[in-house]
């Protein structure tokens, strides 16, 4: 690591302060993307802005007829919190499936969200489930948050205050994970809500993103085979040592189907 | 038999101290006024130094020294030796360059160490590292064997045009020449024995110091063995007398072979700790292990196996290329051949066999021992083509196997490759293994698994290996005046659980309880000779020196016991560490003939002073031979085509088994790492950039408990006949036996789809390429 300096701020406005006062600062939420890369000495904070010391920001609470997830909520908390586990058992799970023991007990949704990497876990029920980010200056839909490759809606000095998720009628989360780095390689979220059916997926794109196709078929059909033969082009996908595009396109379906299976 | 006797699970009495945080490795070893080094290392696979400037380094806060090639030459630091001069066959040496300690201008593979900063504190020392300004100019380079030895390819070192270390032979080729023209039935196959990156927990790490008063060195590392260490740097690379120098091992967190060898790093903080008059540590960071250690296997080979018309092979034969990277290492030129060589024929009854192996360079980290160290090669080569010859003949692969397999009544037998099997009743072992993995029901299962959507395949592999015959040891014992004994012993324990085993053997025969024996390792000003651990030698040898010392303990310490008790010692019973006179109830403890032998002046000459001995045992010339077999069923799901291990049986000769516990641990991470090897380790050089693209975790598959089945093992011994004690040795037996078995049960799941081999590893990919390129034959629905 590179020298830098610390700050604990206790309230969201003094974290803004100090962020909208240096380019060159981050804010350290879990740490668990950030922490390795400034080990390597990949990258340089000039300050680090560590959010542990708000306390607005951990939680998980039921406001409304929706969950409502703290920004520094650790994944373990809410994998293992009675409220999502019995209302919206698909985000539990997926919690769970993050990493290992260590990552969940520091990483927190907020971090993993502001983040944005193609192959992490939660893009997939936030979008999933037509979530709502909110910030410390507005609420985002999800359907607007998620632009692309490690890039998201977030302005300058824009802070993930909590992710409110409506609570569907049901839904489930079928991940097949990278064997080194536990992240997606694909992941399914499918959820059957008010508003229909939402499918999406994370791990195979440059960003997590929606299949139209199969949310139709399984509107007329809440079924795994409904959309057995809905296949999705690999031209954007990811290709790496574990994976070419055309298994990731191949697991989309095949994923997005024990998703379905398991949501009952 | 005691009660911590020989065959007892007696847990380790190491692993209160280790499991709570109390062990010593060698970053918690803190010299007084200790400076640290960072290295420079090459951003490329190959290219020419044109010129180092570091002075801006030497400018930054704390910075002690920058070295770079240039000081180490002035100072006469040879470079690192390969040791093994195995002739080849134009009958010379190998092409041999030395490992520079510091690369001379040249890099040959990205990592190769350029320069050191020496500063006060390790974030100091790799700031300045990050302002030495190396000025590169890149060459071509090479990463795949094959590649290296096209005719256009660069050349790593003038002194091997064509990038050949070495081109080896054995065998008689004229008799293998006639078997194939003769036989009824030729299978071939080629096959690639991956290369993997050990990933010891604890990484490399050395501390040097120097005390200008007694004009000695000394060096704390992590190592498998510090007396080899020493001689090697002293007599090799510093050109400085043995006794100059310690070597200190403290605890260590796996060797798996790569700490057998002598390293850059090793030499630089004796170096650096002598010129600047501070002791000096360097701890590799994950990344370093990834780009320094050396690596293993990389074997890409064309196995032929001839057969006649009733089913007898009748010779074998090996055409391969060893990718030894782009330096040699201590031993790199030994485990691709002779190594590998002696175990080419397996179990198997072969009256021929000749072996042609390739040691090549390439811009990759050099290539040494990795857990059984060629003999795994070997054996995954035999296993894959034996299976293959029963695929292609519709043979019972267990049945060709057994047709073939040396007879017990047969033993000695000498193979061709040159090994002679003392013992072994290997169709004993494998019907056990076929037993208790049900292949009877072997049908069923693969129905009911097809009913899932899963293809079902059942993987046998058999093993032999050649450990023991290295050099000899020298154990010192000692009764301590309270009771206890100490043990000095030249091996070294890497995590394996050495104390408890010397500790269980000593126990019983002095009457002590385990957690009574003392247990010193590692130093080399304490202990006179040491051998280390390798090849599975430690508790033939040097628990064939422990219980030599026990047994002369023991008789002096009756000596003694007859002059306290004023009894011939011929009248005296030693039993439960005391000493009693035949049909009475006077008795004296070993403790009380241990305080006697110093404290009483009316001793002989001969018999006075501590109660202390040194047993020596020269290893026989001849070598053990464990063996087992291994069985591995396993399911591929038909949509992911993701592997699941359904069972794992074991069934392993060792000749002597002291403690299963221990010895089942060595099977369980022996698995793992063949596991490992077979199905996850990628170690993949980009061949555009010669970047190491698989060097951190996120993207280097190690083995984890989600990915591994249970291990159900066995052990069937038939006692060594070329040892007293009947010990084979156990510590590489399941990272040998586990690569072909696993592969063996993939092939077998994916025989619908036509396919006779897979390469290692097998990752999901590779098998859903398999599932998406060949239709199933109709004949298997």
């Amino acid at each position: 690591m590179y020298q830098f300096d610390y700050h604990r701020p206790t309230s969201l406005d003094e974290a803004a302060q100090i962020l909208s006062q240096d380019d060159e600062a981050s804010l350290l939420a879990g740490g668990q993307t950030l922490l390795p890369t400034m080990k390597q000495r990949l990258a340089a904070p000039s300050q680090l802005v560590d959010l542990s010391g708000i306390a607005e920001l951990k939680g998980v609470r039921e406001d409304s007829g929706q969950i409502i997830v703290g920004a520094m909520t650790p994944h373990d908390t809410v994998a293992n919190d009675k409220t999502v586990q019995a209302k919206i058992p698909g985000l539990a799970h997926l919690a769970g499936e993050i990493g290992d023991p260590q990552v969940r007990n520091r990483g927190t949704i907020g971090g993993s969200l502001a983040n944005n990497d193609p192959a992490s876990d939660y893009p997939g029920a936030v979008l999933g489930l037509g979530a709502t980010v909110r910030t410390n200056k507005r609420e985002i839909p999800a359907d607007d948050f998620f632009l692309g490759l490690f890039e998201t809606a977030l302005d300058e000095g824009e802070l993930i205050k909590e992710v409110a998720f409506p609570v569907p009628k049901k839904s489930a989360y079928a991940k097949f994970h990278n064997p080194a780095s536990r992240y997606a390689i694909v992941g399914a979220f499918v959820a059957s809500t008010e508003q229909g059916v939402r499918v999406a997926i994370t791990g195979a794109g440059p960003c997590v993103f929606r299949v139209p196709e199969m949310e139709q078929a399984l509107n007329s059909n809440w079924s795994a085979d409904a959309i057995k033969d809905i296949k999705v082009a690999a031209d954007d996908f990811n290709t790496d040592l574990h994976a070419s595009a055309d298994y990731r396109a191949h697991l989309v379906t095949v994923m997005a189907k024990r998703a379905v299976q398991a949501a009952g | 038999m005691g009660q911590f006797g020989v065959g007892q699970a007696v847990r380790r009495v190491e692993d209160a101290r280790l499991l709570t945080g109390q062990g010593r490795y060698t970053d918690d070893i803190q010299l007084d006024g200790q400076l640290y080094m960072a290295l420079v290392r090459s951003p490329h696979a190959h290219a020419e130094i044109k010129a180092i400037d570091a002075e801006d380094a030497r400018q930054a806060p704390g910075v002690h020294a920058v070295y770079t090639i240039q000081d180490l030459d002035a100072t006469g630091i040879q470079d690192i030796p390969c040791m093994a001069p195995i002739p080849g066959v134009d009958g010379r040496p190998p092409r041999m360059p030395g490992h520079p300690v510091l690369a001379r201008g040249r890099v040959r593979h990205v990592g190769d160490p350029v320069a050191a900063v020496i500063a006060e504190t390790p974030q100091q020392a790799k700031d300045a590292s990050e302002l030495v300004e190396v000025d590169y100019a890149p060459r071509a380079h090479v990463v795949d064997a094959a590649d290296a030895l096209a005719p256009d390819a660069p050349t790593l070192h003038e002194i091997a045009p064509g990038n050949v270390a070495l081109d080896w032979g054995t065998g008689d080729d004229d008799a293998v020449e006639k078997a194939f023209r003769e036989a009824a039935h030729v299978t071939r196959v080629d096959m690639v024995n991956n290369r993997v990156v050990a990933n010891s927990m604890e990484p490399r790490g050395a501390i040097g110091n120097f005390d200008p008063q007694a004009d000695r060195f000394e060096l704390y590392t992590s190592s498998q063995g510090s007396h080899g260490l020493r001689k090697q740097i002293a007599e090799k690379v510093l050109n400085i007398d043995p006794e100059r120098l310690r070597v200190v091992t403290p605890d260590v967190g796996g060797g798996f072979g790569t700490k057998i060898f002598l390293y850059g790093e090793q030499v630089l903080v004796l170096h650096a700790a002598q010129a600047l008059g501070r002791p000096v540590k360097w701890i590799g960071e994950r990344r370093e292990s990834f780009q320094s250690d050396a690596q293993g296997r990389d074997h890409t080979a064309t196995m032929e196996l001839a057969l006649d018309a009733e089913h007898r092979m009748t010779a074998i034969r090996l055409t391969s290329l060893a990718n030894v990277g782009g330096y040699l290492s201590n031993a790199s030129t030994y485990v691709p051949t002779q190594s590998l060589g002696k175990m080419l024929c397996g179990l198997y009854r072969i009256p021929a066999m000749s072996a042609n192996v390739k040691c090549v360079f390439t811009n990759t980290v050099p290539v040494d021992a990795y857990r059984g160290a060629g003999r795994p090669e070997a054996a995954y080569f035999v296993e894959r083509t034996v299976d293959a010859a029963a695929r292609e003949l519709g043979l019972d692969p267990a049945e060709l196997r057994r047709k073939n397999f040396i007879q017990p009544d047969q033993m000695p037998w000498t193979t061709p490759a040159g090994a002679t099997y003392d013992s072994g009743e290997f169709a004993r072992l494998m019907d056990r293994a076929l037993e208790q993995a049900d292949y009877a029901h072997l049908g069923e299962r693969k129905q009911a698994a097809a009913r899932r959507g899963k293809l079902l395949g059942f993987g046998l592999a058999t093993y032999v290996e050649a450990c023991g015959s290295v050099g000899s040891e020298d154990a010192r014992l000692t009764i301590d005046p309270d009771g206890g004994a100490s043990l000095v012993v030249g091996t070294q324990t890497n995590g394996q659980g050495h104390h408890t085993a010397y500790a269980q053997l000593l126990a019983d025969k002095l009457g002590l309880d385990p957690e009574q024996i003392r247990f010193h390792q590692g130093d080399t000003d304490v202990a006179a000779t040491g051998g280390g651990t390798m090849g599975s030698r430690s508790l033939l040898v040097g628990g064939g020196a422990t219980d030599q010392a026990a047994d002369q303990v023991i008789e002096r310490a009756k000596k003694i016991a007859g002059h306290t008790l004023e009894v011939s010692p011929d009248d005296l019973e030693f039993g439960e560490g005391t000493f009693t006179i035949a049909g009475t109830d006077r008795r004296t403890t070993l403790a009380e003939v241990a305080r006697a032998a110093v404290e009483r002046d009316d001793l002989p000459a001969d018999l006075k002073g501590p109660l202390a001995e040194t047993g020596h045992y020269d290893s026989p010339d001849a070598e053990t031979f464990p063996n087992g077999v291994h069985v591995c069923e396993i399911e591929v799901d038909r949509d992911t085509a993701e592997l699941e291990i359904a069972r794992y049986v074991v069934v392993d000769d060792f000749g002597m088994v002291l403690n299963p516990m221990l010895v089942m641990g060595q099977i369980h991470g022996g698995v793992a790492q063949g596991i490992g090897q077979a199905l996850l380790e990628q170690t993949v050089y980009e061949a555009g950039s010669g970047q190491l693209v698989t060097a951190t975790y996120q993207d280097y598959t190690m083995p984890r408990a989600d990915d591994l089945p249970d291990i159900e093992i066995e052990f069937i011994n038939v006692p060594c006949k070329t040892n007293p004690f009947g010990i084979k040795g156990a510590g590489e037996a399941g990272a040998i036996g586990a690569p072909p078995a696993v592969i063996n049960a993939l092939v077998d799941a994916l025989e619908p789809y036509g396919v006779l081999h897979v390469d290692m590893p097998a990752t999901t990919e590779r098998i859903w390429q398999i599932l998406q390129a060949n239709a199933p034959k109709a004949a298997a629905e």
